[in-house]
């Protein structure tokens, strides 16, 4: 549903009491609320009771290699992105596949039960979005290869989502360039833009949100909240919200990358870049497109007990391409070319979309602040020299 | 990247639950080659593609990617060779009759039987290379007027690790194909050749424009089976290959058998040449 | 002469001759014998004088080593078309291995000395004949070091 074609429509206005009786309504339709809360110094996506649990007040400092907190204003949503993203939801970190128990035939796989209540995402950026999308194409039921993944089928369909509007660009996004926000588009049942302690000449100072509307059960949602339609100001108040965020981004991928690195496979830049990375894989695990995973087989010590389960995987990893004999990406300059060229470049080829959304995770949580803005440029600028 | 060919159905709902079998029999091969024929538990049968493969699961051990060895036009009978080179392989070449074991499967792209008709077919394995072509042989066989000649080339290490002897010897005493085998080197007596592989080519019996190539073993090995094919006038669009990549899913989940923008699990196995040519060439992609 | 032509005939049959022009066959053609030996014959020996090399046209050969105490290896063997013997192109024209016939072996024995003199005499000659049978040494190192990769060799077992 298109909010351009008549901007009144689906769109209404709320205050903090109507954002703490959204969270409430939420949770008595059987959502576990899940939203941000600041803890140990950076923001974390957890359960969330009321607007208190949000980190009021506080905004991220983000760089190449630099994260902190720091107090700014009254937002109850002025951050922007931590190290976490909703996949840590939606394709958990550690599941268990199955269990298999040893009878006199043989053995027997005992299935997962059914899932858990399902989720209420409170505060996903456009950014965030476009990653459940793009993750949509690798697990959903339209994925590539033919195969869906049930449990994320089930966990993505189930979940509420109310999105918020960036009100800043931390040091790191560049969504414009990958053609991923800031605007939340499509994919919400809500969509909020902040506008906070907002007052021009003459207007008193206010905290509200501009709720726009994205599926029956949003506006099922916020129907039964305290509300009032929004004016044209609130709109005009929205977008320059949207519009400011837009103009502040402080980086850019370069165009046409896609094609750029399916012919820099050689590149001397993998080798520069290799003397800098640490193979961490702490970019693999805040991304949020990031899908690669690993299975382990346990038994307990009686041997008549096993369970499979799921957990995330790096291509960082030494053993990530073993097979026996060996690994066949050895070098970091060759896992690290595979990840970046995975995500810039044949991620096109296996889904049909770039697999980088432009939020910059990778950028702030590398310990030496790799950057691939910056390696794509460098690519694109020293093309064809020797 | 698309499948070159049909894919047999694919159990739904879950693609990682794995269906259980049991061990009927258990054929040792070589000192570390054995062959399982399996039945599943629920007596189903088990339709699959020449070149496909399954997920074999070993209770508490793990998981590993294996080719279906077996005849394709036999499907209530799965069957693998399984060399035991790591800690699953080995626990599966211990399994006795009786036994249960997960599979999940079929998976991959096939052999391109349908795109053979009509050409020679010239089978090229190394090693345990030969378990995953030997149904593509039994294919060509079923169907034996629709091929021009047949030419099974086949290198093994010693005389001792010859895989599928008898069936080798049975293919050379048939009356329409040729069928040829070298070993690397010689422990004992062997009148036999001795040399690599792919010094079996120049024996011809094939009509280069228009002969298909299948082939199968290590990856250097087929890296110079490639070479040679092609000085021998077939172009790398007429020859197949078999890749090998680290697999934990099998279903384009897990990201471990990228190769390039393939999944070695669903856009492979099999690949046509020119297709990965490229990537086949790049040092650790 | 109708055996000389034979003969020729018989050359171009082999891959190895194929793009000769007929000059030039011309000038091989007198120093060369048909030669057959039977199963278990061999054809040249260790150590002996490079006189002479074979173009095999039927049957199989095996390179062979006398390796004690590990007795008789046979690193290699040839078939149709293929040449064997390369020490009569480098001093001192010796051979370094053995050549057994497993089968009976027909061939086409080629005069080495008359050869290398003619290759001296006539450098286009010698030019021509050199560069084929680099290409034939080429195939013979690249697959004797696919041997020693041994490719199909058990890898130690992993915990992987």
């Amino acid at each position: 549903m298109s909010s351009r074609d008549d901007p009144s429509q689906n769109k209404a206005v709320i205050d903090r009491d109507g954002l703490n009786g959204l969270i409430a309504a939420l949770g008595r339709a059987g959502y576990r609320v899940i939203g941000p809360r600041a803890v140990d110094g950076a923001v974390v996506y957890e359960p969330v009771e009321d607007i208190g649990d949000l980190p009021a007040g506080w905004i991220d400092d983000q760089r190449g290699g630099g994260y902190r907190l720091v107090k700014s204003g009254e937002a109850l949503l002025g951050v922007t992105l931590g190290p976490q993203s909703w996949k840590r939801y939606l394709f958990p970190p550690d599941q268990r596949l199955w269990q298999a128990r040893r009878d006199e035939g043989g053995f027997t796989i005992i299935p997962e039960a059914a899932p858990a209540e399902p989720f209420a995402f409170l505060g996903v950026r456009a950014c965030e979005l476009k990653a459940m999308a793009i993750q949509d194409r690798v697990f959903g039921t339209d994925a590539a290869g033919g195969f869906a993944d049930p449990g994320y089928v089930a966990r993505r369909a189930s979940a509420f989502i109310v999105a918020v509007n960036c009100g800043r660009a931390a040091g790191t996004c560049f969504c414009v360039s990958m053609d991923a926000g800031p605007r939340a588009e499509a994919g919400f049942d809500l969509a909020l833009t902040e506008l906070a302690g907002q007052g021009r000449d003459g207007e008193e100072k206010r905290h509200e949100f501009v709720v726009e509307t994205g599926s029956e059960r949003g506006a099922a949602i916020l129907a039964g909240l305290p509300q009032r339609a929004a004016s044209v100001q609130d709109l005009a108040a929205a977008e320059a919200v949207i519009s400011s965020t837009t103009a502040a981004m402080g980086r850019e991928m370069v165009p046409g990358v896609e094609a750029l690195l399916k012919r820099s496979l050689e590149h001397r830049r993998w080798d520069e870049v290799a003397a800098r990375c640490l193979g961490c894989a702490n970019c693999t695990m805040v991304c949020p497109t990031c899908f690669c995973s690993t299975v382990e087989d346990v038994t307990d010590l009686s041997g008549s007990q096993a369970e499979r389960r799921r957990k995330w995987d790096s291509c960082f990893t030494l053993d990530f391409t073993y097979i026996h004999g060996g690994s066949i990406r050895r070098e970091t300059r060759s896992r690290y070319r595979q990840w970046m060229t995975h995500k810039l470049s044949t991620w096109h080829e296996q889904f049909g979309v770039s697999g980088c959304t432009g939020c910059g995770r990778c950028i702030t949580w590398c310990p030496v602040g790799i950057d691939i803005t910056e390696e794509a440029r460098a690519i694109r600028d020293s093309e064809g020299t020797p | 990247m698309s499948h070159q060919g049909k894919i047999a159905a694919v159990p739904a709902g879950d693609p990682m639950l794995p269906r259980l079998f049991r061990v009927e029999t258990l054929r040792r091969e070589l000192s570390d080659t054995v062959t399982l024929t399996l039945k599943a538990e629920d007596g189903g049968a088990f339709p699959f593609l020449p070149g496909q493969f399954n997920m074999l699961y070993g209770f508490g051990v793990g998981e590993v990617p294996i080719s279906i060895s077996g005849d394709p036009a036999a499907p209530d009978v799965l069957c693998h060779t399984i060399r035991a080179v790591g800690k699953v392989s080995s626990a599966l070449a211990a399994l006795k009759p009786g036994d249960s074991v997960g599979v999940r499967g079929p998976f991959g792209a096939p052999w391109p039987i349908q795109e053979c008709y009509g050409s020679d077919v010239l089978i090229l394995g190394g090693g345990v290379g030969l378990a995953p072509l030997r149904p593509a042989i039994h294919a060509v066989f079923a169907e034996r007027e629709k091929f021009g000649n047949l030419v099974i080339l086949y290198g093994a290490r010693t005389p001792e690790d010859i895989l599928f002897f008898k069936e080798l010897k049975a293919w050379r005493s048939r009356f329409d194909v040729t069928c040829q085998v070298t070993v690397d080197r010689v422990t004992g007596a062997w009148n036999g050749r001795v040399g690599v592989v792919t010094q079996l080519i120049k024996g011809g019996g094939f009509d280069r424009p228009h002969t298909r190539a299948l082939v199968c073993g290590p990856e250097v090995m087929m890296r110079f089976a490639i070479q040679a094919l092609n000085e021998h006038g077939i172009s790398d669009d007429r020859i197949y290959l078999s890749v090998e990549r680290n697999m934990k899913c099998a279903v384009g989940f897990c990201g471990h058998c990228q190769f390039g923008a393939a999944f070695v699990c669903k856009d492979g196995p099999v690949f046509r040449f020119d297709r990965i040519r490229d990537a086949f060439r790049t040092r650790e992609l | 002469m109708a055996e000389t032509e034979g003969l020729k005939l018989l050359l171009k049959e082999a891959a190895f001759f194929q793009d000769f022009d007929d000059a030039t066959l011309n000038l091989i053609v007198p120093h060369v014998t048909a030669r057959t030996f039977d199963a278990g014959q061999y054809i040249l020996h260790d150590g002996d004088p490079a006189d002479c090399f074979y173009l095999l046209r039927h049957g199989t050969v095996a390179i062979e080593l006398a390796a004690p105490p590990r007795g008789r290896l046979v690193l290699q063997t040839l078939t149709e078309g293929d040449l064997l013997g390369w020490s009569w192109l480098v001093p001192p024209y010796r051979w370094s291995f053995d050549a057994r016939a497993v089968s009976l072996v027909r061939c086409l024995a080629l005069d080495a000395r008359r050869l290398r003199t003619l290759s001296e005499q006539n450098h286009d000659f010698g030019y021509a004949l050199l560069q084929r049978y680099v290409r034939v040494m080429a195939a013979r190192l690249t697959a004797a070091r696919l041997q020693m990769l041994d490719l199909y060799a058990p890898m130690p077992v992993s915990n992987f």
